[in-house]
């Protein structure tokens, strides 16, 4: 699958669950898991789409062969 | 009755319904127009005091001393708290329900320890038996102050050598920390494609400047709490929120206890627009409570609420766009630079995800600045940083039409977004009805009709990308074949009653069978706030699916009572039934009533955290007028036209779309806040922070588009907050129609149109 | 060093009830009304009679309570958003309000309720002009005016035809 960085680069991370895609991408980008992880959990203030929609599961959610993956900050309304 | 020779209310439906689609009396609807519902301001208790809280007078100072004993020995007075009551826990991330904060900075902004960041900065508070010796008492509180420069704008703030808020706060430059210590607390990118080759390919660039001011979202009813700390350890606090499960994890994080200690009641809410998200009073009154053993109240004046709460952003923006000849933009850069406030958070992360997101555009670039400044801690606005992004790009794009020659919608068209679009953030849109919302507009009788002699005309379209986060619901089958719903979303504007309807259509009953009722956090599953358009979809998720366990359940006790096999069955309009023995029929209020003598009460329960959210696109028309000696711009005509997916209540559609446009106007024509020289907001009354009045408007025409969203089983699009985006840029738009000023600040008050050049 | 007044008695008449209470001097009719004699239906939204949340009706004539002290309701007689139902019966604004969704949060209505009840008794056939002006002085945030417009129209027209 897929990820768009704030630097636009498409990356190819393997991986068949958010959890695995995060470790395996910071196996290539080293410090890129501190960015995106509180404990065992996705930080707060960040929210992960998939596919184009927001992913509620977290690190469990899974991902498919093509998937493409952002990593947003996390903000709703008002 | 107003008579026009249009509909002045469309609704462009594209799938009906039994209930939903209908406009019932709401079921909170008597106790709010006789007076008998109960605000927090309302609430009373045994034994209850009153509480105050004093604020600074200086917008940047350190606090060297604190001195209560005055105010604590004043004749009346029960309790005195400061920041030094709070219980000292290591620093922490705080879930807001929609946005996090650092807890020391949550801490800090409730009663101030080191330093006062702003004028109404909260500092210590008193609990007294009568409220006006609570204001006496607050005055004999001594504080030394050692007053330091404040910065007021992102400009000021931005500068070198400008005065620091935070000596632990380090910029993070693109997800890096610097350590630099400075007041931009992050910068961060978005990038599409090549903006370079993107420019280069243009045959015409427009780059412009815009700055907004500080505004407020202006809810009526000011904020208010009441804390009841029993002696064994529980807290009960009454306030008004659109978030009870948020006070209860705040309350949990300030004061270090166990959530489940904590319950929070909702009250009827006066209005939130997001500045009913955090708590400010709240956890001062439980530190009081707590101190005296009895129940405090706290009610924030007028002032206390601009000066003490969260207004939105004054933010300074820059667009840069280029376009082919025949009108394709090749190329988009924003700088936004937003006020957070005294502590880091402003909005513009969510005014990135907006600012260009309308169009498909190859080639992008948002530059994004966090910035601190010496004003109150900023919250949610609806639609927070969006109205700010929009009043840049959407007045760029009518200039940019106006030099190409092309109508300003046909010029929208050409590049708009659709199904499969990559936002310039990354995502892609799944079904949207942005060009559907175009083609209403640009269909409409608004657009179509002669301009009057002396009028402007203009237009703009704004976004918001909608939330879901978690929601819950319970329902029960009454023995008379009502139903009762329970659920956790505070009702600012008629929700309880769109909920009832999901349920009141899954089982095929009348509406008013159902009898919703708002609920505690003690009585229901974990729901998120009232707020990012979020509470239709969620918690009508929620309510459709715990009706589909009850219609299941009906169903299977239907085919125990005539001893069938439940696959035979179906239940429609209400009624049970066989599929193929016409024989067998039974109401659903006929199987209520035999319930308890058939295997019991029947219920249904869901907790649901639905991903599947559409995003809103909305549109304005607007025609108005400028008078030539005073600047005094009078709105003649205003047409909204939204995606909402599809109304479950039109009317109170129409209401959330009248209501945001109007907002909007008042941010686009008169709202701001007025700081005086040294860091004071000068204009703290409804006098001077001069909001919409009756006489400051026409009727607004309404458009519901509805371009279903497949993740909502009714289609359902959030409403609330995309129709505040597109007023300003409109106006501003239509102001420059009718005088050829063409106006990059905000509000476009009578003095700045009189002096535009 | 005490704060806290004398309290002055006062005899009033309130939802057509002969009513005393006792009030410090310093206390506005707006917090007699709902922290003295209990009826909370009027609402505070400013405290200096800029908003209207407050309106109640005193000797036929519609004041921000705010801005009037409790004393000075000595031998008044006041109307409040409490007064305006007829027992169980709905008044045709309330039911108007109610069949036009002219209401989202709430809290404006019972002050504008009481400033259109006003101005119907004046003026039972308002031109929409003279609605508006009429209303000025009550805020509301959530709707944008427009269905409480409809709201007083729709109850002028069916009080005229009753």
């Amino acid at each position: 699958m897929q990820i768009l960085t704030d630097g636009n680069k498409k990356i190819q991370i393997e991986g068949s669950n958010i959890r695995q895609v995060i470790e395996n991408l910071n196996d290539q980008y080293p410090g890129m898991k501190d960015r995106l992880v509180d404990g065992d959990r996705i930080k707060l203030e960040i929210s992960v789409a998939i596919d184009g929609e927001i992913s509620t599961l977290g690190m469990i959610d899974k991902v498919s062969e093509n998937s493409e993956i952002h990593f947003l900050p996390a903000i709703a309304g008002g | 009755m107003t008579t026009a020779d249009y509909e002045r209310n469309q609704v462009l439906s594209t799938k009906e319904f039994k209930v939903v689609g209908t406009r019932p009396i709401r079921h909170d609807g008597a106790d709010k127009v006789t007076g008998r519902a109960i605000y927090g301001a309302d609430f009373d208790a045994a034994g209850l005091l009153h509480g105050k809280i004093l604020r600074s007078p200086h917008a940047h100072a350190k606090i060297v001393s604190i001195d209560t004993s005055k105010a604590e020995s004043l004749a009346g007075v029960k309790a005195v708290v400061t920041y030094k009551d709070f219980p000292q826990v290591s620093n922490s991330k705080v879930d807001l329900g929609e946005a996090v904060t650092e807890l020391k900075w949550l801490r800090d902004n409730i009663l101030a320890s080191d330093k006062a960041l702003y004028a109404g900065h909260a500092i210590a508070a008193v609990a007294a038996s009568n409220p006006h010796v609570a204001e006496e008492a607050i005055k004999l509180i001594n504080v030394k102050y050692e007053i330091l420069d404040p910065v007021m704008t992102t400009q000021e703030a931005m500068s070198e050598n400008a005065s620091i808020l935070h000596e632990s706060l380090e910029t993070e430059e693109l997800g890096k920390n610097t350590g630099v210590v400075s007041n931009v607390a992050k910068h961060f990118q978005h990038v599409k494609g090549d903006i370079e080759k993107g420019f280069k390919e243009a045959d015409i660039i427009l780059e412009r400047e815009y700055n907004t001011k500080t505004v407020h979202q202006g809810y009526i009813e000011p904020h208010n709490g009441t804390a009841i700390w029993s002696p064994d350890g529980r807290l009960h606090i009454w306030c008004s929120t659109q978030g009870p499960f948020v006070v209860r994890e705040s309350m949990a994080k300030l004061l270090d206890m166990p959530m489940s200690k904590i319950r929070v009641t909702p009250t009827e809410i006066g209005g939130g627009f997001g500045g009913k998200i955090p708590v400010y009073v709240e956890p001062v009154a439980a530190l009081l409570s707590k101190k005296t053993g009895t129940p405090v109240k706290i009610v924030m004046t007028r002032k206390e609420t601009f000066e003490g709460s969260g207004p939105t952003p004054g933010s300074h923006v820059k667009i840069k766009i280029g376009a082919k000849n025949d009108g394709t933009i090749t190329a988009a850069h924003a700088w936004m630079a937003m006020e957070a406030g005294a502590y880091p958070g402003s909005p513009v992360g969510a005014a990135a995800q907006t600012v260009f997101s309308t169009y498909d555009i190859d080639n992008a670039l948002i530059d994004g600045y966090d910035v601190v400044v010496n004003k109150p801690k900023t919250a949610a606005y609806r639609a927070p940083g969006a109205p700010n992004a929009a009043f840049g790009t959407e007045q760029a794009l009518n200039e940019l039409a106006e030099k190409l020659g092309m109508d300003p919608i046909d010029l929208r068209l050409k590049n708009v977004a659709t199904e499969g679009t990559r936002r310039p953030d990354g995502p892609v849109f799944g079904k949207i009805g942005a060009k559907e919302v175009l083609e209403a507009m640009r269909d409409h009788a608004h657009y179509n009709a002669p301009k009057q002699e002396g009028h402007g005309r203009g237009i703009a379209i704004g976004f918001w990308f909608n939330v879901g986060l978690d929601s819950a619901c319970n329902i029960s089958v009454n023995k008379d074949g009502t139903i009762n719903l329970t659920e956790g979303s505070t009702d600012i504007g008629g929700s309880r009653t769109s909920i009832a309807m999901h349920a009141a259509e899954v089982l095929g009953i009348p509406v008013e069978d159902v009898n919703p009722t708002v609920v505690d956090t003690d009585m229901i599953g974990h729901t998120g706030p009232t707020a990012g358009s979020r509470t239709t979809f969620s918690t009508g998720w929620a309510a459709y699916e715990a009706a589909q366990e009850v219609k299941s359940k009906c169903i299977e006790r239907a085919a125990s009572i005539w001893d069938v096999d439940k696959d035979f069955l179906q239940m429609e309009d209400g009624i049970i039934s066989s599929k193929s023995d016409p024989e067998l029929k039974m109401s659903f209020k006929e199987l209520a009533n035999q319930m308890s003598s058939t295997g019991g009460g029947i219920s249904g329960a869901a907790a649901v955290n639905p991903s599947g959210v559409g995003g809103s696109f909305c549109g304005n028309i607007v025609d108005l007028s400028v008078d030539s000696d005073t600047g005094k711009v009078s709105i003649e005509r205003f047409t909204v036209v939204q995606d909402v997916g599809k109304a479950i209540h039109p009317s109170y559609v129409e209401g959330q779309m009248q209501g945001g446009s109007v907002q909007g106007i008042g941010w686009a024509l008169n709202e701001e806040y007025f700081m005086g020289d040294h860091g004071s907001m000068n204009n703290t009354s409804l006098l001077d922070y001069r909001m919409p009045t009756t006489l400051d408007l026409p009727l607004i025409d309404t458009v519901i588009v509805e371009v279903a969203n497949p993740g909502h089983p009714f289609g359902v699009r959030g409403v609330g907050e995309a129709n505040i985006v597109p007023p300003t840029p409109a106006i501003a738009n239509a102001v420059y129609d009718a005088t050829n000023k063409r106006i990059q600040e905000l509000p476009l008050s009578p003095g700045a149109v009189l002096s535009a050049e | 060093m005490t704060m806290t007044e004398k309290k002055v008695h006062v005899q009033s008449v309130i939802n057509g009830e002969p009513t005393d209470f006792l009030c410090e001097p310093r206390q506005s009719l707006l917090e007699v009304l709902r922290d003295v004699i209990g009826l909370t239906g009027t609402k505070e939204g400013c405290g200096d009679g800029n908003c209207g949340a407050c309106t109640v009706n005193m000797d036929g004539r519609i004041v921000t309570s705010c801005l009037v002290l409790g004393v000075e309701a000595e031998g008044a007689s006041i109307e409040t958003i409490e007064g305006v139902a007829d027992g169980s019966n709905l008044h045709p604004l309330q039911v108007s309000f109610l069949e036009n969704a002219a209401l989202q949060c709430g809290i404006c209505t019972p002050g504008f309720i009481m400033s259109s009840k006003a101005l119907l008794e004046q003026n039972p056939d308002p031109t929409e002009h003279e609605i508006r002006f009429w209303l000025a002085n009550n805020l509301c945030r959530c709707t944008g005016y427009d269905k409480i417009i409809r709201a007083v129209q729709d109850a002028a027209e069916k009080m005229r035809q009753a």
